[in-house]
């Protein structure tokens, strides 16, 4: 079995909107159906409210806020999920009601 | 070298051999390194140890004899090492991204199963053709992994560096490595889209040695050899599916024109002044019994409609008996299903031949607009043709120029200066060399 974050992408406006909203249906209904390879996951707050910490080369750091990149689409949210291998995780990622897409990246497991 | 002064004479010439294993190394590596990338568990291993294989074949096919199936002894002995090479790194082997992890094969994975090695390779083309891998790192893989071409040579075909290919091909590995890229036929209800996904590079690799996008010649024969190569082991390890017959229809319907596309001066000729006797029968025979069994299994692929209008074209007697309204109607169909920009210009060219230039031009000029068009040199190309035809050779030439600032192919080049000198002067004089059209 191999390890995959997906990382949710919304519309920074859509993910405003729905700030303070509990979990809706269709998430809920996604995570009972693919329960068993959910690892973990959260949604998060807006990019607003992300900060930037950047190493400045000379031992110090240089706090910024927002996110690295600033893009329509933001972060929203991630699953860590287990799957049998790529095909698997993007039939489990396709599942996922997000806006925007999902991005899924294989999780490098140390040896 | 066979010698005097009774030293053993060896049973195969060396000459021979190399030849065989040439022609082993065309025709079997796809089978060879299909057959054992799963006892290798990763790609590169797996190269390697064909690679391996084709090195001794070489060395003792001369002592013992070309064997009668070359295929099977590479597979054993390319296994072979492999699994050697695999029990040598066993404890580090936890370490390694593996393609598959499916546990350490035993001797029975080195025997030959003539039932499971054409699966083989539809699991490696569907591996080299992933969604997930960038369409030119598939095209890449499937050159190497598939038809055995070097990184040399597969960045000589793309006009890229060498390091630039190199690059792209251990990318796309380490993906295929890190994200687990199955090795494995796609589940029935995914076939479909992946199959075409397939097709679509397969096509791609023929059209690309068809007509070069740059370069000095019209064509990379031995780009569009693989590529019909690669179509007809599709339809061998797929023969029920539809889309695939119209694959290799459509490559053989094109292929059979080869001989007429070029002059004695590797100049093109147009389909219209094509000696139609140089075409090659059999491979329309062919591509048309094959487009029948595609076009039976109900409503028509994308390729398979390539493939009808290319067959309308192969089977006219003659540019003038060509049935242009039952060439338009296809095109009709195939924007429907599948409105590239491409199909559209097509379909306005067969448009002109079938119900007028005037109103032939009319689509060209609408597909101006196109962004996808901007920099495709057959659009002005087309137009400067029509322009022709209609008596307008002031306008024509302004098209010409413009196809002629877009190519990067120099026959294609050629050909537009030559249409250009052929244009009337502007005192309305015939120019020296005779239009093409």
């Amino acid at each position: 079995m191999s390890k995959y974050l997906i990382l949710i992408y919304q519309d920074e406006a859509v993910a405003r909107q729905a700030e303070g909203e509990s979990i809706s249906a269709s998430y809920q209904q996604f995570q009972q159906r693919r329960g068993p390879s959910l690892l973990g996951g959260a949604a998060l707050h807006p990019s607003s409210t992300a900060t930037s910490i950047r190493r400045d080369g000379n031992g110090g750091f240089l706090v910024t806020d927002g996110p690295f990149a600033e893009s329509k689409e933001t972060l929203g949210g991630y699953y860590l999920i287990e799957a049998t291998d790529l095909d698997e995780a993007l039939e489990i990622a396709k599942e996922v009601p997000a806006g925007v897409g999902v991005e899924v990246w294989p999780v490098r497991v140390a040896s | 070298m066979a010698g005097a002064g009774g030293q053993l004479m060896p049973r195969t010439a060396s000459a021979e051999v190399a030849a065989a294993v040439a022609d082993a190394h065309r025709r079997e590596w796809a089978f060879v390194l299909a057959a054992t990338v799963r006892v290798a568990g990763d790609i590169d291993a797996a190269e390697e140890a064909v690679q391996d294989a084709y090195a001794s074949a070489l060395a003792s096919w001369g002592g013992s004899g070309i064997p009668r199936n070359t295929g099977a002894w590479l597979t054993v002995t390319a296994r072979r090492r492999a699994l050697d090479a695999r029990r040598r790194a066993a404890t580090a082997e936890h370490a390694l991204p593996k393609l598959l992890s499916p546990g350490e094969p035993g001797v029975e994975d080195l025997a030959i199963d003539e039932e499971g090695i054409p699966d083989d390779r539809l699991r490696l083309i569907f591996t080299c053709c992933h969604p997930a891998l960038a369409v030119e790192a598939q095209v890449a893989l499937t050159l190497r992994l598939l038809c055995g071409l070097s990184t040399a040579e597969v960045a000589r075909a793309f006009l890229v560096p060498e390091a630039t290919m190199a690059a792209r091909i251990t990318r796309a590995k380490k993906k295929i490595a890190a994200a687990h890229i199955p090795y494995r036929v796609p589940a029935a209800s995914e076939l479909h889209e992946r199959v075409d996904g397939v097709l679509s590079v397969v096509y791609l690799v023929y059209t690309t040695g068809h007509t070069a996008p740059s370069g000095a010649d019209l064509m990379r024969r031995d780009l569009a050899e693989r590529g019909l190569e690669l179509a007809r082991m599709l339809h061998a390890l797929l023969p029920g599916d539809a889309d695939v017959a119209g694959l290799l229809a459509l490559v053989l319907l094109t292929g059979a024109r080869t001989g007429a596309r070029l002059d004695g001066h590797r100049d093109i000729v147009l389909l219209e002044h094509q000696d139609r006797s140089k075409w090659d029968r059999r491979a329309i025979e062919e591509g048309v019994s094959l487009l029948r069994e595609s076009l039976a299994a109900g409503l028509p692929g994308r390729f398979a409609l390539m493939a009808a209008i290319t067959a309308v074209h192969d089977q006219s007697g003659s540019w003038p008996d060509t049935d242009w309204h039952e060439i338009l109607g296809l095109y009709d169909l195939l924007v429907e299903r599948w409105p590239s920009p491409v199909v559209q210009l097509n379909r306005a060219i067969a448009l002109g031949f079938a119900s007028g230039f005037a109103e032939g031009l009319a689509e060209l000029d609408a597909l101006g607009a196109e962004p996808q068009l901007a920099r495709y040199p057959y659009l002005a190309a087309a137009r400067g043709d029509f322009l022709v035809r209609l008596g307008r050779p002031g306008d024509a030439r302004v098209a010409f120029e413009e196809a002629l600032i877009l190519t990067d192919n120099g026959a294609e080049e050629r050909f537009l200066r030559a249409r250009l000198e052929g244009l009337p002067d502007s005192h309305g004089r015939q120019g020296q060399r005779e239009s093409p059209s």
